[in-house]
């Protein structure tokens, strides 16, 4: 990827809490350019939604630490003042979140929350922000828009919603949003329509998109990148077509193993991972998923439970464990086999 | 709007007429009868019945409680006083004067009381609240924590008589408290009025310290105050457009119903200062059997707390878009 | 027990092809909310209609997985069945008696043979309690003393959801998620029960723990004979899990089918939509899959569209739609069992004979 629009490398983020320091996210490193989704998928307590975040440094100052580099359009930003990030934040880069109904403000009418974000960014009247609030809206698909631009979120549903919070966070055409589970709490006939609104906008503006999910499924839907997250590190990336179909490390191949699916044997069991994700705040030695990997005596030496896998990235594609790449296709060949069916 | 008020005054009015008919109902059930207190050492039978008459005592309770609603907004003819204008709430039975000018006379010091200590109360409660909630875990929010924990457990004749002891006496940097009407000279009314009201604030403004203090940090916890801040609002502007907004709710329902118990007069601050408040009338009316005078200031008491209480509800639809429907 | 069934004996004879009496057995099951408001006097405004005239059967040892989206009844039903709600209209019958309107007393000996598991880990297990008491109660509050005494019932139901024995005296917060899930399973299974109503039972849980619990009720169901209704909004865990899947939309069964010609022969449009909708996990561009979009949201069930619930979002629906609400028939082509509820069905994809 020459030029990526946003290039994180090494980020660390470790929150101090009275029982320890919690290694949120230990040494993540990715790029992306405009134009295209990147997929973050883990299960709670990856890192996934503290890295983003930190990148528009909303992480709770006080009892973060964070290390690194997170470059945006060759800007720094770890080492920005509050001032440049409120600059930016909202206008150059946006967020949208899972809930909209606790994320939009309940004191104030929807026209107001996104006409407020516009006013503050491009110094326009209030008049004109209205009028580019009810466009948003009516871009996003809300039904008469110059009516319930005057509504208050309470007053929408849930699909619409979350629109709105689309609408707000597209307002000033950042060049970077970043989407945290935003279709999670949505029925899937109104996820589908987020999804292809999302897809749609990017196309129209060319956003480079972050979104972050722990639904494979949605990934093979919108990303273009994926970026799989186990412990506060990547353990796996490539492309979508790489990874879904051809999955390189233990995780996510239990991942995809665990996942029920339309079509395919119904009498056979799943095959979940064992055991439960691990704790940040005492994170297993060497490879954190040793101790849920079917695959720890096939390596040799004891590795995994000794050695952190390196991650090595050719070609955006690449995979963080001690298996050789031999093993692994001999490995998981019963899996491709099974996923043929 | 309009319907939400109609609805809820109307229920007012229902809780006072219940409240000022059990208030006549208890009066009746002491056995103790203002009649033969006013009749004296030598009391005569129809000196008695005479007396009864002239409080109007000697009617049946439902007769003698229609009679006093009717006063209210009517007036009311008593034999031996002449007519009574509306609003009548009678003559005492204590000193025969007009319970209504009695109150009137009254209600000046308390509502300076309640007010002036509000104002203290609410600024230095709701700013070391804010404080406290900008400084989380910092030396300002753990001073300001352990002050209102020191302040709330304080009491007002214990800090009044010291206070009065020191400033007053020892060092004379205050008056002595005294009344003088506002509109008479505003300089004596508050060199007069500023002891009793920071008395009478210090406790409330350990509550609100910590009542601001929680509502706040709970508010800068929502998901909406982070997108306020996703957006580039700046920490200023989130912290009291949205955050401070969200907090404002239950503050002004605990100062509605605060307020409405200043009312009805501050007991104990009146009495350690020696003030002639709503509070003092109280006391006296019930030591004396003066059932005109307790009626009229519970009838004022309560109505306060009632109405402000309304009030509360109809602020709280201001501040909060999502009752506003209900 | 071979009684014959009270109730719609019309409509139940085309619903299954088991002759016997069914384990559970609900006709025409309906709950209303009421809406309280007006001015001066509060009465009856409105209702919300959860669920309105609900047939359903379930047999021994038998499946059911009842999918939706959110406010098409469904965990209203199951807290219906399981006597949680106190229904509007309608009966249950389990094991051909009616348990509809049963008391308390009634309804004791059926309570602990119906059980529930809830989709919270973590609000429905009461933190103060050990996780030994917890999976006692159901027999302490039925006065059952089994063979070997409580505790040993206790720690076999620990070692059968995959649990350490050991851990009768811990408390609930210190256990994970999916292992909460597994203690919940634990006191649904105290008192053997026949039927055990699963609301959205994974669908608080992390994927890879979510798979754990899903077979492990899977086991559970084949080795005990429990019969379950499982609710969900995830139509392909409810795929791995029933054997036979009934469609929600605003409170009434859209359509229902064994699990193969539902899945693959769906007949109802907002089946189709449903399964269309829903992401999978392949990297494959664009099969030959079926791509519908509905447009809007669900309507408020305080006053439902006329006729069919889902002409407001349907591409086909015409004036017939508006006029009548269309019955749960079985459409033609489609297999024995498999009923629809459309004025006009899809076409279907495979041809089925009979």
């Amino acid at each position: 990827m020459n030029n990526p629009f946003l290039s994180i490398r090494d980020l660390k983020v470790h929150f101090s809490t009275e029982d320890g320091v919690v290694k949120a996210v230990d040494g993540l490193s990715f790029d992306l350019a405009k134009g295209r989704t990147l997929g973050i998928v883990g299960e709670s307590g990856s890192g996934k939604s503290v890295t983003n975040l930190a990148v528009l440094g909303l992480h709770d100052r006080e009892h973060t630490a964070l290390d690194g580099e997170i470059l945006l359009d060759g800007k720094e930003l770890l080492t920005a003042t509050e001032r440049e990030l409120e600059r930016l934040r909202g206008n150059k880069m946006s967020m949208i979140f899972q809930d909209a109904l606790a994320s939009l403000s309940p004191y104030h009418t929807i026209g107001a929350q996104i006409g407020e974000t516009y006013r503050k960014h491009t110094g326009a009247s209030r008049r004109e922000a209205r009028a580019r609030a009810v466009d948003m809206l009516r871009r996003v698909g809300i039904p008469m828009p110059d009516v319930r631009v005057d509504d208050y979120p309470h007053q929408f549903s849930g699909g619409m919603r979350q629109r709105a919070m689309i609408a707000m966070a597209l307002v000033c055409d950042p060049e970077l949003l970043i989407a945290d589970e935003p279709t999670t709490a949505l029925d899937v006939t109104v996820q589908a329509q987020i999804m292809d609104l999302l897809k749609e906008l990017q196309q129209e503006f060319g956003t480079a998109i972050v979104f972050i999910t722990h639904d494979l499924g949605v990934i093979a839907d919108i990303a273009d990148d994926v970026l799989v997250m186990y412990g506060g590190r990547c353990v796996e990336q490539g492309s979508k077509k790489e990874v879904l179909r051809d999955p390189q490390h233990p995780y996510t191949l239990g991942l995809l193993g665990s996942m029920p699916s339309l079509h395919g044997p119904v009498d056979v069991p799943l095959s979940p991972i064992p055991g439960s994700p691990p704790s940040l705040l005492n994170p297993p030695s060497g490879c954190r998923f040793h101790p849920r990997c079917a695959f720890m005596e096939k390596v040799d030496g004891g590795r995994c439970t000794s050695l952190q896998p390196v991650l090595e990235v050719v070609d955006g594609r690449g995979t963080a464990c001690h298996l050789a790449p031999g093993q692994r296709r001999e490995l998981f060949a019963d899996f491709a086999t099974a996923r043929a069916l | 709007m309009l319907r939400f008020l109609v609805r809820r005054v109307s229920g007012a009015v229902v809780i006072l007429l219940i409240i000022s008919a059990v208030t006549f109902w208890l009066f009746y059930a002491i056995p103790r009868d203002p009649a033969l207190m006013s009749c004296g050492k030598n009391c005569t039978p129809e000196a008695l019945a005479q007396i009864r008459h002239n409080l109007g005592i000697d009617k049946p309770i439902p007769v003698q409680y229609w009679d006093w609603l009717v006063g209210i907004f009517a007036g009311r003819e008593y034999s031996g006083y002449g007519f009574c204008h509306a609003p009548c709430l009678g003559y005492s039975f204590a000193n025969r004067e007009p319970v209504y000018g009695t109150i009137m006379d009254r209600l000046p010091l308390t509502l300076s009381l309640a007010f002036g200590s509000a104002l203290v109360f609410l600024v230095l409660g709701i700013g070391a609240g804010m404080l406290a909630a900008l400084k989380q875990g910092r030396f300002l929010d753990k001073l300001a924590s352990s002050l209102s924990l020191i302040g709330s457990s304080l009491q007002i004749y214990f800090v009044g008589y010291i206070a009065m002891f020191l400033l007053v006496a020892k060092l004379g940097v205050l008056d002595q408290p005294s009344y003088t009407p506002l509109t008479q000279n505003p300089v004596s009314w508050a060199s007069g009025m500023l002891l009793p009201c920071l008395t009478l604030a210090i406790i409330f403004t350990a509550n609100y310290t910590r009542m601001t203090r929680s509502q706040l940090v709970e508010q800068l916890s929502e998901d909406y105050v982070r997108t306020a801040r996703a957006k580039g609002l700046s920490r200023a502007n989130v912290f009291f457009r949205f955050a401070w907004r969200g907090a404002m709710g239950p503050i002004v329902t605990v100062f509605g119903i605060d307020l409405g118990t200043l009312f009805g007069g501050a007991i104990i601050t009146e009495t350690t200062f020696s003030m002639q408040g709503i509070g003092r009338l109280a006391v006296d009316s019930v030591d004396k059997s003066d059932l005109p005078m307790l009626l009229g200031v519970t009838l004022l008491s309560a109505g306060a707390i009632v109405f402000l209480n309304v009030l509360v509800d109809a602020v709280y639809a201001l501040i909060d878009p999502r009752i506003r429907l209900a | 027990m071979s009684s014959p069934v009270n109730g719609t004996a019309s409509s139940a004879s085309s619903t299954t092809l088991s002759s016997a009496t069914p384990l559970l057995e609900v006709s025409g099951l309906t709950k209303h909310f009421p809406i309280y408001g007006g001015f001066p006097i509060k009465r009856k405004v409105g209702a919300v209609q959860a669920v309105d005239g609900l047939d359903l059967r379930v047999a021994e040892g038998e499946s059911l997985g009842l999918v939706g989206e959110s406010g098409c009844g469904k965990s209203t039903t199951g807290r219906l069945i399981t006597r949680l709600l106190e229904p509007t209209g309608g009966t249950i019958s389990y094991r051909g008696r009616d348990i509809t309107h049963a008391s308390r007393r009634q309804l004791a000996p059926v309570r602990s043979e119906i059980q529930m598991i809830f989709q919270d880990p973590y609000s429905s297990l009461n933190p103060r309690q050990t996780v030994g008491s917890i999976i006692k109660s159901p027999m302490e509050v039925n006065g059952i003393e089994p063979d070997g005494g409580r505790e040993k019932r206790v720690r076999e139901l620990l070692e059968l959801v995959g649990l350490n024995p050991e851990h009768y005296n811990r408390f609930p917060h210190e256990f994970s998620g999916g292992q909460r899930q597994r203690i919940g399973v634990a006191r649904a299974l105290t008192l053997n029960p026949k039927l055990i109503v699963a609301d959205e039972p994974v669908s608080a849980l992390d994927v890879s723990i979510q798979a754990q619990v899903v077979n492990l009720l899977q086991e559970l169901r084949k080795e005990l004979g429990i019969a379950f209704v499982f609710i969900a909004h995830d139509l392909a865990v409810v795929r791995h899990f029933s054997e036979r899947v009934a469609v929600m939309y605003l409170g009434r069964i859209v359509e229902i089918a064994d699990r193969a010609d539902l899945y693959e022969n769906p007949r109802h449009p907002y089946t189709r939509a449903l399964l269309s909708a829903v992401p999978e996990a392949t990297a494959d561009d664009a099969p030959a899959r079926e791509r519908i979009r509905l447009a809007g949201d669900v309507p408020s069930p305080i006053s439902p569209p006329s006729g069919c619930r889902f002409r407001t979002r349907c591409w086909k629906a015409t004036d017939t739609c508006a006029a009548q609400a269309p019955p749960l028939v079985r459409a033609e082509g489609n297999s024995a069992g498999h009923l629809t509820a459309c004025h006009y069905p899809e076409t279907a994809r495979l041809p089925v004979d009979g």
